[in-house]
C-alpha cells in the first residue's frame, strides 16, 4: 500500500502528506508544526516503548503519538 | 512608542519573538545581560521577561516572548505572544493616542523575530505572521554555525529581498554577530531602513472576502494592527482575538450594522467557494506555509550529502535495547559523582564551620553575654545554619552543574520521548517528565515548568505530583540517611551503593507519580490524554563555562540562600523550645510527646515529625533540626557521621526508622515555596490544599505499612 496513515510508515521511510483528516486542536497543532498537504515527512525513530515516533518535518524532528497522527494520510515515496 | 528617558537617549520598545528552542533566550541574555534561564528544550521561557540595553543611538526595552510556532493562538502561551505583538503590554489604552484610523500605531517600535537557520522554512511561518501585523520587523537568523555543520547555508541577502525587511545572521553565543543585529535595529528604529514587508497572499476567495470587510473594519476600529489583518480576524471569528479587537471599537461608530453585514457577505462568499468557517483557518495556515516556502526560495541552500537529521547518538539514546538502561545509568552516574564529590568538602566545611562556631561561642563568653543569648545564637541559630550549609552546599554545587549540562545538551526531551507511553497510559502527558526533571532541582521550578503542558487537566496532574521528585533540598538528606543506616560498605563500593539506593528512591518516586497520576485521572481530574507533540532538538555542544557560572550562581546560591534564611530562625526556635520549660518538661518535649504516638505508628518519632513540620519553609533543615533536638535532650558538642549515627541510635533509630524517614522525605507536603507557587499557578486554594494532602497521605500510608509489617518480625 503506497497510501497509508502517518503512523504506519516505518523508521527511515519518507512520505508526502496527502490529506489531514485529524480534527480540532490536534489538527491545528499539526498545521502549526508545518504539516499540511504536500509536506514531506520522514520517520526518523521510534521511542523504546513503540510510541511516540519521531518525524522529520520541515527540518525539525518532532515526536508525535501514533493515535494523534493516524488521521494524517500520506503517500509513501 | 518612543519615550525620552532622563539620560536623553530615546527609549525604544522592542519585542523578541520566535519559535521555541531557537536560542531566543540566548539572544535576549546576550543583549540585555540578564540571566533568563536557558536550556536546550522547547518551552523554556514560560514568562515574558523584560530587559534593557543601550546602543550609541537608542536605549531599548526588550520583551522576551514565549516561543510560539504561530500567532493563530491555540495555547495560552501563543495567545499571550499574539496579544503582546498585536496590542502591546496589557495596560489601559492610552487616552491621548490619536484617533486617526489609517495611522498604524504599533505598541512596539520593532519586533525582532529569531529564526532557526536549520529549519528556516518553518521559522518563516511565524515571521510572515508577525510581518502581517507589524511592518517594522527585523529577522534574526540564528544558529548559523549549527546549520553550517548540517550542510545548510542561508543567504541573508536573498532572504532580505524576498521578505522586504532587514535580515541578519547570528550565532547568539558569538557577540560579534550580535553587533550586526543591534546596528540594523538602530537603523530600523531610527528610520534609516524603510521596510517593504512581503504581503501575505491568500487564495482568491479569502482575498475577496478580506476586501469586502476591510473598509468597514477601518471605519469601526482604531486598532493598532493593520485593517487587513483585523478584517481577516473578524471573518474568521476567532473569539479571543475578536474580543481583544473589540476593545478598540470607536465610540462614535455608527456603522456597526454595515460591518456585520459585510462580515456576513464575506462569509457567504467563502461558503460559495466551499470554504466553511471550520476550514477557513486551515486554508489560512496552508496559505501562510506556501508563502513561507516561496519566501525561502533561493535563500536556503542544502547540501544533501551532509544533512544528517538525527544523530547517531539519538539512535542509541532512544533505542529499544539501550534507551532505558542509559537513562538509569545517567541518573545513577550523576548521583554517584554527587555523593563521591560531596563527601570530602562536606566534612571540611563541617569542621571549619563548627570550629568557627566554637570561636563564636568563645567570643560570646568574652563579652560576657548572658547564657541564654549565647545559647540562642550559637547553639541554636548558628549551628543549624552551619549544618545546612555543610550538608547541602557540596551536593548542590555538584548536582546542579551536572544537571544543567544534561539540560544544555538536549537530553531532557529524550527522556520525555522515552517515557511518554507510560504517561499516556496514566492519561497524563509525556512532557510531565520535563517538569519532573526540573523538580529534581527544585520543586517550585518544576511546578512553574508545568506550563509547557497545554492541557489544563494534565498540567494540574503534573503540578500535584511534582513533589514526588525529591528536590535538591531533600535528596542530600536522603543520602545522609542512606550512608548512615543502609550502606555499610565504605570507599568506592560504598558510594556506589549509596548512589544505587538513591536512584532506587527516585525510581520509587517515579512509580508513585505514575500511580497518583493514574488515580487522579480516574477521580478528581477525569479525562482522556490530549495530544502530544514534542520537538526533539538537535544535541548542542554545552557551554561549560556558562553552565558552571549560571548553575552555581542562579541555582545553588538561590536555593541555598533560601534555606539559610529559614535555617537560622528555625534553629533559634528549636533552641527556645528545648530550653523553655513548662511544668516538668521543656516545650519541645511537650510538642514531640504530643506527636509521638502517631509518629511511632508510622515508624518515625515525635522529634522527626516535629522537624518535618518545622521544615515546611525549607526541607533542607529537617535533619539538622532532628539532630539539634536530640542534642538538646542529651549533650553532644560536635557532629560527624559517626557521632550522628550514635546520636540517632541513642534516640531509638533502627534501619526501619531510617527507611520510614526516607519514604516520608520523598512523600510529604511540599515546602511553602512550592505551595505558594501552586497557588499562584492554579489560582485556587483547593488545588493547593490537595497538593498538600495527597503526598502527605501517600507518605503516611506507605510509612505505616512499612513500620507495621516490620513490627511483625
Amino acid at each position: 500500500m503506497r497510501v497509508c496513515t502517518l503512523n504506519e510508515i516505518n523508521v527511515g521511510e519518507r512520505a508526502t502528506v496527502k490529506a489531514l483528516e485529524t480534527k480540532g486542536a490536534m489538527r491545528r497543532r499539526l498545521l502549526d508544526i508545518g504539516l499540511c498537504c504536500g509536506t514531506e515527512v520522514k520517520c526518523v525513530g521510534r521511542s523504546p516503548l513503540g510510541d511516540p515516533s519521531a518525524y522529520l518535518i520541515r527540518g525539525a524532528v518532532i515526536a508525535i503519538r501514533s493515535c494523534d497522527c493516524c488521521g494524517v494520510i500520506v503517500r509513501r515515496r | 512608542m518612543s519615550k525620552k528617558r532622563n539620560s536623553g537617549t530615546i527609549m525604544k520598545k522592542v519585542a523578541l519573538a520566535g519559535n521555541p528552542n531557537v536560542g531566543k533566550s540566548t539572544v535576549f541574555n546576550a543583549l540585555t545581560g540578564l540571566h533568563q534561564h536557558t536550556g536546550n528544550w522547547t518551552g523554556k521561557t514560560v514568562e515574558t521577561a523584560v530587559g534593557t540595553f543601550s546602543t550609541k543611538r537608542f536605549s531599548y526595552s526588550f520583551t522576551d516572548l514565549p516561543g510560539t510556532y504561530s500567532l493563530l493562538a491555540h495555547s495560552a502561551e501563543e495567545e499571550a505572544a499574539r496579544n503582546f505583538i498585536c496590542f502591546g503590554q496589557p495596560e489601559p489604552a492610552n487616552d491621548n493616542s490619536s484617533d486617526e484610523l489609517t495611522e498604524h500605531n504599533s505598541p512596539y517600535d520593532a519586533v525582532v523575530v529569531v529564526c532557526d537557520a536549520t529549519c528556516l522554512e518553518r521559522s518563516l511561518n511565524l515571521v510572515l505572521q508577525v510581518m502581517e501585523i507589524c511592518p517594522k520587523t527585523l529577522v534574526c537568523v540564528n544558529l548559523l554555525d549549527e546549520a553550517k555543520r548540517r550542510g545548510i547555508s542561508v543567504n541573508t541577502k536573498i532572504l532580505e529581498e524576498n521578505l522586504g525587511v532587514p535580515v541578519v545572521g547570528t550565532n547568539a553565543h558569538d557577540k560579534k554577530t550580535l553587533k550586526r543585529l543591534t546596528d540594523r535595529l538602530d537603523d530600523l528604529c531610527g528610520g534609516k531602513i524603510v521596510t517593504k514587508p512581503r504581503k501575505l497572499r491568500y487564495i482568491r476567495p479569502i482575498e475577496d472576502a478580506i476586501s469586502i470587510v476591510q473598509p468597514f473594519a477601518e471605519k469601526c476600529f482604531s486598532c493598532p494592527i493593520p485593517p487587513r489583518r483585523t478584517a481577516l480576524a473578524l471573518i474568521d471569528g476567532d473569539k479571543t482575538f475578536v474580543s481583544e479587537i473589540e476593545k478598540f471599537r470607536k465610540a462614535d461608530s455608527s456603522s456597526v450594522e454595515e460591518l456585520n453585514g459585510a462580515i456576513k457577505r464575506a462569509r457567504s462568499l467563502l461558503a460559495e467557494n466551499d470554504i466553511t468557517l471550520d476550514i477557513l483557518k486551515d486554508r489560512i495556515v496552508s496559505c501562510i506555509l506556501l508563502n513561507a516556502e516561496e519566501a525561502c526560495d533561493g535563500a536556503e541552500i542544502k547540501l544533501p550529502q551532509t544533512v544528517v537529521h538525527q544523530s547517531k547518538a539519538d539512535k542509541i539514546l532512544t533505542s529499544k535495547a539501550l534507551g532505558f538502561p542509559i537513562m538509569f545509568a545517567l541518573l545513577l552516574g550523576i548521583f554517584w559523582i554527587t555523593i563521591v564529590g560531596a563527601n570530602y568538602p562536606s566534612e571540611l566545611l563541617s569542621k571549619g564551620l563548627f570550629w568557627l562556631g566554637d570561636r563564636f561561642g568563645d567570643f560570646m563568653t568574652y563579652i560576657n553575654a548572658p547564657a541564654w543569648l549565647s545559647g540562642l545564637l550559637v547553639d541554636g541559630a548558628y549551628r543549624v545554619l552551619a549544618w545546612v550549609v555543610s550538608v547541602m552546599l557540596p551536593p548542590m554545587a555538584i548536582f546542579f552543574p551536572l544537571f544543567t549540562l544534561l539540560e544544555d545538551l538536549g537530553y531532557l526531551p529524550r527522556i520525555a520521548y522515552n517515557l511518554d507511553k507510560p504517561f499516556c497510559k496514566c492519561k497524563a502527558c509525556g512532557k510531565q517528565c520535563l517538569s519532573m526533571c526540573m523538580g529534581l532541582g527544585c520543586n517550585a521550578a518544576g511546578i512553574v515548568g508545568c506550563r509547557i503542558i497545554d492541557s489544563k487537566r494534565e498540567r494540574l496532574i503534573a503540578m500535584l505530583t511534582n513533589v514526588f521528585m525529591p528536590c535538591n533540598g531533600r535528596f542530600p538528606m536522603i543520602i545522609t540517611i542512606i550512608s548512615l543506616y543502609l550502606v555499610c560498605a565504605t570507599g568506592v563500593l560504598g558510594s556506589f551503593l549509596s548512589a544505587l539506593a538513591l536512584t532506587a528512591v527516585i525510581v520509587l518516586g517515579i512509580l508513585v507519580t505514575f500511580a497518583v497520576s493514574r488515580l487522579l485521572s480516574a477521580t478528581l481530574l477525569k479525562g482522556e490524554p490530549s495530544s502530544f507533540t514534542l520537538e526533539l532538538p538537535p544535541f548542542r555542544r554545552p557551554q561549560i563555562g556558562r553552565i558552571l557560572v549560571r548553575s552555581l550562581i542562579d541555582r545553588t546560591v538561590f536555593v541555598l540562600g533560601r534555606a539559610a534564611a529559614v535555617a537560622a530562625p528555625a534553629g533559634a526556635i528549636i533552641w527556645l523550645l528545648a530550653n523553655i520549660s513548662v511544668g516538668d518538661a521543656t516545650l519541645l518535649s511537650h510538642i514531640t510527646n504530643f506527636f509521638d504516638p502517631f509518629a511511632q505508628f508510622i515508624g518515625l518519632d515525635g522529634v522527626i515529625f516535629t522537624a518535618f513540620l518545622l521544615g515546611l519553609p525549607a526541607n533542607e533543615i529537617v535533619i539538622p533540626l532532628i539532630s539539634m533536638a536530640y542534642m538538646q535532650m542529651g549533650s553532644l558538642s560536635e557532629i560527624a557521621p559517626a557521632q550522628m549515627f550514635e546520636l540517632f541510635n541513642a534516640n531509638g533509630w533502627t534501619p526501619v526508622t531510617a527507611v520510614c524517614v526516607i519514604v516520608f522525605t520523598l512523600m510529604h507536603f511540599p515546602c511553602s515555596t512550592s505551595l505558594l507557587t501552586i497557588k499562584k499557578e492554579t489560582g485556587s486554594w483547593k488545588w493547593t490544599a490537595l497538593a498538600f494532602v495527597i503526598p502527605t497521605l501517600c507518605g503516611i500510608i506507605l510509612c505505616a505499612v512499612i513500620a507495621n509489617i516490620a513490627r511483625l518480625f
